[in-house]
């Protein structure tokens, strides 16, 4: 198989990464060298085998749904990296 | 005591309990070390100042029954520490500060210990030799210009270096044991569930297991015991009747049954780790316990197996990096332009080609046949365990394919980097518990390890075969300080 630069473009969109001509170009070359080994998993038959979806075999603890973290609004605004008081800023979305 | 920084942790522990030391004596002396340290650039952030004011607060009402009584100590930079920088290595958290404390690190400051600082590590742990770290290469004590391994490379390289007496790292794909194989250390991934993962920046939620680095082997049992706990809020953290690792531990293992894998004896595979492999079967033999030829089949499909797995659930983890509620973020010229540069100057190379790769996996029309295919292959690798545990309590293998190599050295070919995890990921995969120990040298004077596998939850087993084996391979870590300002 072959990942091209129409391909590069597409992930990049999906993955919200920007990515210029000269990257995508790099980028290609790799996965695709990363993929030509992941093809070795191609060898093995796997129809009939149950999928792993989780390692720890045990079923989800219920808890009581209780608020532990109280006042702490400011010092989590505190991390936003636009300065603002009372909100997260983002660049304007509606016109 | 001018060699406070040689002592073991056990040893520390020891003299702070019997007051022929003070936890600011301990102190001093991790802090002055890491000062003439800088250039193995082991630090990403430091908190000496504190660290020496709690020092003192500590000597003036010490609590001696506490497990880990004043010891300073430094953590790899993936652990959020409240009020301390965190940055998991990378541009996109340069100045994100954690509101909360992850329970790892709140198990160790719960039994006495002190914040030395926050240690280098690859950027969201994702690197076999801390070179994808936005805050540079770290380099290993044993030889200058020579990678410690990673991701938890800062670590590895505080440990060998003795800038801290312990510390912890996180093991996704072998980012624990590859970096102490690399250093002379000892280094244990846990059992996943074992310890939680609340507050560890998650690079890969299904393997990702913290665990601890030290020394030797007891100091090693010793730091484990403080960090295993059962935590509600790690929906994956296990109840289960965890043991007092260093009060159990014994180097009487006679009667186990030691599994050699032959499928762990890859092509290309230098003889030097061929023959210390074998000297490592001798050491089982000679400690009485016994050896048995076992078949792990799916071995080789395991690697590729992690490089769907890991990049797929890396694309979705880091999804949460976009600029908008902490950490880096670029000008955009609306919201999505801001997200996409963002992400493109805030995260390294080869964290955008694992995310990349994760997102092209589970795109639509991939799936069933990357991902999916993946999690059966992952099945088949697990059972491989289950079968041979029917015969066996434990596996010896290498813990690497190499010793440590040069930085720059296999910076351009992502697969040669990737190879290094070769004997290291099978564990991760089965979600079983590994340790390395240091085992002997190559040629070139380096240090290479050996790895024990172990059943789920049976740390302890493990930890008493790496401890019986320690007594007979008396590894001694060739440290000239060549380093030191």
């Amino acid at each position: 198989m072959s990942i091209d630069l129409k391909t590069i473009k597409h992930i990049s969109k999906l993955a919200r990464i920007s990515v210029d001509e000269k990257r995508a170009e790099k980028l290609a070359g790799d996965l695709n060298s990363i993929f030509d080994f992941i093809e070795k998993l191609n060898e093995l038959k796997t129809d009939n085998v149950e999928p792993l979806t989780s390692i720890a075999e045990t079923t989800l603890k219920l808890r009581s749904d209780e608020v532990k973290s109280k006042n702490i609004r400011e010092q989590i605004i505190k991390n936003s990296p636009q300065d603002n008081e009372d909100y997260f800023v983002v660049p304007k979305v509606i016109e | 005591m001018s060699d406070i920084t040689k002592q073991s942790l056990t040893n520390l522990v020891e003299n702070i309990r019997n007051k022929k030391l003070s936890s600011t004596d301990v102190t001093k002396a991790f802090i002055d070390r890491s000062e003439k340290s800088e250039n193995l650039n082991a630090y990403i952030t430091n908190d000496f100042t504190s660290a020496l004011d709690k020092a003192k607060k500590f000597d003036q009402k010490p609590n001696l029954d506490l497990k880990l009584p004043g010891i300073p100590m430094a953590v790899k930079d993936l652990f959020c520490t409240k009020d301390i920088k965190t940055t998991a290595g990378s541009k996109i958290l340069n100045n994100f500060i954690p509101t909360y404390e992850s329970t790892v690190t709140e198990n160790i400051w719960n039994e006495g210990a002190i914040l030395l600082g926050k240690l280098n590590c690859d950027e969201f742990a994702m690197g076999s030799s801390n070179e994808t770290s936005f805050f540079g290469n770290v380099q290993n004590p044993i030889d200058r210009n020579l990678v410690p391994g990673g991701s938890s490379g800062g670590s590895a390289s505080a440990v060998a270096g003795q800038l801290t007496p312990v510390t912890i790292g996180t093991d996704t794909g072998g980012s624990i044991r590859q970096p102490a194989s690399f250093t002379g250390i000892v280094g244990l991934k846990p059992t996943y569930g074992s310890c939680s993962r609340y507050g560890i920046v998650a690079f890969a939620s299904s393997l990702d297991q913290a665990g601890p680095m030290a020394q030797n082997v007891k100091d090693c049992a010793l730091l484990h015991e403080v960090i295993s706990s059962y935590d509600p809020k790690d929906s994956t953290s296990i109840d289960f009747k965890r043991n007092h690792y260093s009060k159990e531990l014994t180097n009487n293992i006679k009667g186990k049954k030691i599994g050699i894998p032959k499928e762990y004896s890859v092509d290309g595979m230098p003889k030097e780790i061929e023959d210390l492999w074998l000297k490592g079967i001798q050491y089982i033999k000679d400690c009485g316990a016994e050896t048995i030829d076992i078949s792990l089949p799916n071995t080789s499909y395991a690697l590729p197996t992690y490089y769907i797995v890991a990049p797929a659930e890396a694309s979705s983890n880091l999804a949460r990096y976009d600029g908008v509620k902490y950490g880096f973020r670029a000008k955009g010229e609306n919201l999505i332009d801001m997200y996409e540069k963002t992400r493109s100057e805030g995260f390294g190379a080869e964290v955008q080609r694992r995310i990349m790769i994760g997102t092209y996996v589970l795109s639509s029309g991939y799936y069933d046949a990357y991902y999916l295919k993946a999690q059966k292959v992952r099945k088949l690798i697990k059972n491989d365990f289950d079968e041979a545990y029917k015969k066996v309590d434990a596996i010896l293998t290498p813990s690497t394919p190499s010793s440590a190599f040069k930085i720059g050295e296999k910076t351009n070919d992502p697969v040669s980097m990737y190879l290094n995890d070769i004997f290291t990921v099978p564990a991760n995969l089965a979600g079983l518990p590994g340790i390395s120990i240091p085992a002997g040298h190559d040629s070139k004077g380096y240090p290479l390890g050996l790895q024990i596998i172990g059943k789920a939850f049976d740390e302890q087993n493990i930890l008493n075969i790496a401890y019986a084996m320690e007594e007979k391979i008396n590894f001694k870590n060739k440290i000239t300080d060549w380093w030191i300002k």
